[in-house]
């Protein structure tokens, strides 16, 4: 088997500006952060990004890496709204395409099956469909007169998803409570990136796990990345929760520009060992405090 | 029981949202409605399912602000959910930020969508919510900025842009109840606009239209809301809402 192990930088060499890129997870949670800050770190730029939104698309938003968005909601959860997508959003800095949570399921399953669309009711008789005008309609063909959205296939260039275990060859594993949706945001995808607590040998994945926590299997991978704690600030039950204090801290920098450039300089400067660093730093601190 | 607060009507109406609804899964979102529903299912609605926010079906009666206790019944991952809503096999109370005259909602945007003024959370599920299963709402605060002439961007379908749109948006739509801190409201069938249903104890008709940014429909003589029973009343007190979040969501 292949071994597909990679660094973060790696990934992103694989990257380029203009990419529709696909981001697993759910709000707040097991979202493959350290791979989004090796985009914030790189020159990317005018990247399409499609996401169940937490603090990934805040910070994308925030370093100015996202030309549109294409989400259902951004939150991150115990802070119903994002401030820095907010502000992107109420500047009018980004392009969006606004779906249900269901249509936006709908499309990455339609990019993974190879279908250029797949019918559902939702959006109908919303603004949904107003304020994706390229959004059509289709009739059912065996006549009961409904008409339907044609949800269009979400086609990625790249997926970045983060799971607690993966072998080297990139069978992924979730230990926590959901898959979400990383299995299809790495199908719908030309490229998918894993970044993983931690690398085991494969016969690990099952000694104590059903198979079915294996959500990724290895022929929709393209690169694994070890990232030990690569979710933080978001949750990766249950090898660690929501760092609620940080998200907080984060959420401060969207007070004003100073405060982003105080928060970027402190957390975002360096390298991902640096990040960690700074992070293990402020643990440190809160405990003395 | 006496000294019965605003919230506790309000709870008890919300647990009314989940009568007769069978065994299907019953997802509250606010505190007084997720009060509100496991009042329904420890009473008078016990096949109800919910989960535990998560990922987990589960049995039993917890109090809100904490985790869940009870006995996991099944998994209901977010994997699945949307397979699961578009069942129809789901009652959901949602949370608008603005609602209109024919029940459409928005929780997305407020103001221009290419350049919003106040940028809220996104339409989430609403829009399929709406034409896929039973969908209520509750207001915890009942005024003209959120009951208004015209919602600004229509995340879950009203009654009257549903009728438009033909049979694939109706065929499924079924907007049941409204509840807030001044009233009960449903639609009438034949036009599907608002229709006042009862009135809080205490609160007047004419406050509700005062607080209301377009014409409710009233049929002769509005009752009053039911109060919640001494047992409901014990139920909330004690094991649903021992910490008491429900007068933070309507003040007494």
């Amino acid at each position: 088997m292949a071994d597909k192990r990679m660094t973060g930088p790696e990934v992103v060499g694989r990257l380029e500006s203009g990419m529709t890129i696909g981001i697993g997870g759910w709000a707040s949670r097991r979202k493959p952060m350290s791979l989004v800050r090796e985009i914030l770190r790189s020159d990317l730029t005018d990247l399409t990004v499609v996401s169940y939104g937490g603090p990934d698309v805040g910070l994308l938003c925030a370093a100015g890496k996202v030309k549109k968005l294409v989400f259902g909601f951004v939150t991150l959860d115990s802070i119903p709204l994002d401030p820095h997508f907010r502000a992107a959003r109420q500047s009018g800095s980004i392009e969006v395409a606004e779906y249900d949570e269901g249509m936006l399921q709908w499309g990455l399953y339609a990019a993974s099956i190879r279908l250029p669309f797949l019918p559902t009711r939702a959006g109908l008789a919303t603004s949904v469909t107003d304020t994706n005008p390229d959004l059509q309609l289709i009739t059912d063909p065996y006549g009961s007169g409904d008409e339907l959205i044609a949800m269009p296939a979400i086609h990625l260039d790249a997926a970045l998803v983060h799971m607690n275990r993966a072998d080297a060859a990139g069978n992924a594993q979730y230990l926590g409570p959901d898959p979400y949706f990383d299995d299809l945001f790495c199908m719908a995808a030309d490229q998918a990136f894993v970044s993983c607590e931690k690398v085991v040998p494969t016969e690990e994945l099952t000694r104590d796990h059903h198979a079915a926590t294996i959500a990724l299997r290895r022929l929709f991978v393209d690169g694994v990345v070890e990232a030990p704690n690569g979710a933080h600030l978001t949750s990766c039950a249950p090898d660690y929760g929501t760092d609620e204090g940080f998200l907080r801290e984060y959420a401060a920098a969207a007070k004003s520009p100073e405060a982003w450039q105080a928060f970027s300089a402190t957390y975002l400067s360096g390298d991902e060992e640096t990040y960690q660093r700074a992070i293990a730093a402020r643990d440190d601190e809160e405990l003395s405090a | 029981m006496s000294d019965i607060s605003r919230a506790e009507v309000c709870v008890a109406a919300c647990a009314e949202i989940y009568r007769d609804n069978g065994e299907i899964l019953a997802s509250a979102f606010g505190t007084i409605p997720a009060i509100g529903v496991r009042l329904a299912r420890h009473t008078f609605s016990p096949d109800l399912l919910l989960t535990d926010g998560e990922s987990h079906l589960v049995q039993g009666t917890w109090a809100v602000g904490g985790p869940a206790e009870g006995v996991v019944e099944g998994w209901s991952p977010f994997r699945g959910i949307f397979d699961l809503n578009w069942t129809g096999k789901r009652h959901i109370v949602m949370v608008p930020v603005q609602i209109d005259r024919f029940g459409n909602v928005n929780i997305s945007a407020i103001g221009d969508h290419a350049k919003p003024s106040v940028q809220l959370v996104g339409v989430r599920g609403a829009p399929g919510n709406t034409v896929y299963h039973a969908t209520s709402y509750w207001i915890a605060k009942h005024s003209t900025r959120t009951f208004v002439p015209a919602v600004d961007m229509v995340s879950g379908a009203g009654n009257d842009r549903v009728a438009a749109a033909g049979t694939g948006a109706s065929r499924y739509h079924d907007l049941r109840k409204v509840v807030t801190d001044l009233a009960v409201l449903d639609y009438a069938p034949a036009s599907g606009a608002m229709r006042l249903v009862s009135v809080h104890p205490g609160v007047t008709v004419d406050e509700v239209h005062a607080a209301t940014g377009f014409d409710l429909v009233v049929d002769g003589e509005v009752p009053v809301t039911r109060l919640p029973t001494d047992d409901e009343l014990a139920l909330i007190r004690d094991v649903i809402d021992p910490r008491n979040l429900r007068d933070k969501e309507v003040p007494a």
